[in-house]
């Protein structure tokens, strides 16, 4: 594959900051629309990418997304810096939430995130270390093969 | 039409959008309020670039010089047809004085040479009532939009296609009126369909490309519209001559709150309060979609979405102030009461047989790549990038393009030239 067709961004979230949250979703979306990606690969990317937002906002310090396109599949690698997740397998079920009662009044923290992601993904990957962060890695398959 | 950009492949787009070139002065205002960034202004004329375009009609707002016409229907062109029938958008009904009702209204258009008119109020209630039953069925994807905005409904097509599973599959009342009245006008007076003429009378220039191009179904029960603005002067002439016996001030065969529905928040006004949210204009709309898009909206079950402000009573060719026209359409259900007029039971049944339903889904019709292979396309975007780094990015318009991004897009598809932004040339003359 030529360097070309390779489309390499990376973004910078700011942990607690709200009102910001989002803005990297919808930015990729739009460019991925732009580039002739299928309805539902963006759709799918959307999603992922907002619920890993939300998440770095709320429970971390900072993130960096980092967001790889090929016309094969998309790679969406983020890194943050904060609480990290205690018990993986626990923070995966569907309902499970630390969110604290003030980020619930805001409307986030239903406990959806982590698998609403991997239900959005083909590959999911997730390591994390108390105290210091999380990291997550999730592919979309574009091309052929892609879940429909 | 003035149309440029790409060669337009297979399918056509019809526009009721028509720029008078001798008016235009290249002001830009149609290019700065253009949702989808289709307008181009180049040699000091505007441009309408044909696949963007979702025929909303903030241009039209929007020009100063009026030199963006709606290209709707005249009275005239209707005499073609051997039964002539109005079917007025409820927003008409609110578009007079408050002492001018919509019996007068009717009569009015009579005078003006209709051979019926036929009241889309009912219908409105009617599928307000199939829209309840939809949603108590529906199983998802949630939340479902409502399908009766076409500007919205194109909106979705070109800017969010994979949103385009979430349109509601109801009919718009409008189409369920005119097929209603024909089917039952032609057996009534024994004529072919083809002799009744419908003309819709509408403020939304979106309704009259529908109406030529429908995005559900092969062809619309309509064969032409009016604009509101075009037909209230001889209306008003018309009305003010009525005697008194030529109308009845009752609501027989109308619905008060069926009128509701051209109101924003209308339809939700039918179903359980707390699982619908109202959402009308461009900027809450764009929001609204996104959040969607990001499964952000979960507690919603239900979307009712205009793409003009306060609903279809804030349509561009409407008369009436927007939020005047609401304060009347509340006045009209005062008037005329809130009690239903229609029986739920009958539209029950009817639902059952498919009554109230699109000929078929809507399906998206995204904008085009940068470039049909999606490799050479990811190539374009970079280069895209780069080139929108070396701009201003200040979105001054005066390349002729609505942002620095939209201008940087054009140099990719080779239609301008990096040279071509003056305020980066300004610059480098000023610095030397």
């Amino acid at each position: 594959m030529s360097d070309d067709s390779l489309l390499d961004l990376e973004f910078e979230i700011i942990g607690g900051d709200f009102n910001q949250a989002g803005r990297v979703s919808t930015k990729l979306k739009s460019i991925l629309k732009e580039i002739g990606f299928d309805a539902q690969v963006v759709r799918r990317v959307a999603i992922s990418t907002y619920e890993a937002e939300i998440n770095v906002v709320m429970y971390a310090r900072r993130g960096v997304l980092r967001f790889k396109a090929s016309p094969q599949k998309i790679v969406i690698i983020i890194e943050d810096e904060g609480q990290g997740i205690e018990d993986i397998e626990e923070a995966m079920k569907e309902g499970y939430s630390t969110a604290t009662d003030e980020m619930r009044e805001m409307g986030f923290g239903a406990g959806m995130g982590l698998p609403n992601i991997k239900r959005n993904s083909d590959q999911f990957e997730i390591t994390s270390e108390v105290g210091k962060g999380t990291r997550l890695e999730v592919t979309i398959i574009a091309g052929d093969g892609s879940k429909s | 039409m003035l149309v440029m950009g790409p060669k337009a492949e297979n399918i056509r787009y019809y526009h009721t959008l028509k720029i008078l070139e001798e008016k235009c002065r290249g002001r830009m205002r149609c290019m700065r309020a253009c949702p989808t960034q289709a307008i181009r202004v180049r040699q000091g004329k505007a441009h309408v670039l044909e696949e963007l375009c979702i025929d909303c009609g903030e241009c039209i707002n929007a020009c100063p010089e009026g030199a963006m016409v709606p290209l709707t229907d005249t009275v005239e062109q209707t005499s073609k047809f051997k039964c002539r029938v109005a079917i007025p958008s409820p927003v008409l009904y609110s578009q007079f004085s408050v002492d001018i009702h919509p019996p007068e209204i009717i009569a009015g258009l009579k005078k003006l040479g209709f051979d019926y008119v036929w009241d889309v109020s009912l219908v409105c209630e009617a599928i307000s009532e199939a829209l309840r039953l939809y949603l108590e069925e529906h199983k998802g994807p949630w939340p479902v939009i409502s399908s009766f905005c076409p500007a919205v409904i194109r909106f979705i097509q070109v800017k969010y296609p994979g949103l385009t599973e979430h349109i509601i599959p109801l009919e718009v009342p409008r189409e369920l009126a005119a097929k209603e009245m024909k089917l039952e006008l032609s057996e009534k007076l024994n004529f072919p369909l083809e002799e009744i003429g419908a003309v819709y009378l509408t403020s939304c220039p979106a309704k009259a490309v529908s109406i030529r191009q429908p995005a559900e179904k092969e062809k619309s029960w309509f064969d032409g519209s009016i604009s509101i603005a075009d037909i209230y002067n001889p209306l008003l002439s018309a009305i003010m001559s009525l005697g008194e016996e030529e109308y009845k001030d009752d609501l027989d065969g109308l619905s008060a709150i069926g009128m509701g529905w051209k109101v924003m928040g209308g339809t939700c006004s039918f179903l359980e309060p707390g699982s619908c949210v109202a959402v009308s204009g461009i900027v809450e709309l764009t929001k609204i979609l996104d959040d969607i898009e990001k499964s952000k909206l979960r507690e919603v079950k239900y979307v009712e979405a205009s793409f003009c402000l306060e609903g279809c009573i804030g349509g561009p060719l409407a008369v009436e102030n927007a939020y005047v026209a609401r304060v009347k359409t509340i006045r009209l259900e005062n008037r005329y009461g809130k009690q239903p007029r229609i029986q739920k039971e009958k539209v029950q049944k009817l639902y059952r047989e498919g009554h109230y339903f699109l000929e078929r889904r809507i399906q998206p019709r995204p904008i085009k790549p940068l470039h049909p292979d999606i490799a050479k396309a990811i190539a374009l975007m970079k280069e895209k990038e780069k080139i929108h780094n070396l701009l201003p990015r200040v979105d001054c318009g005066l390349c002729g393009c609505p942002t620095c991004l939209a201008f940087a897009e054009d140099v990719v598809k080779g239609l301008l030239n990096i040279s071509d932004c003056l305020y980066n040339s300004i610059r480098k003359e000023r610095s030397r």
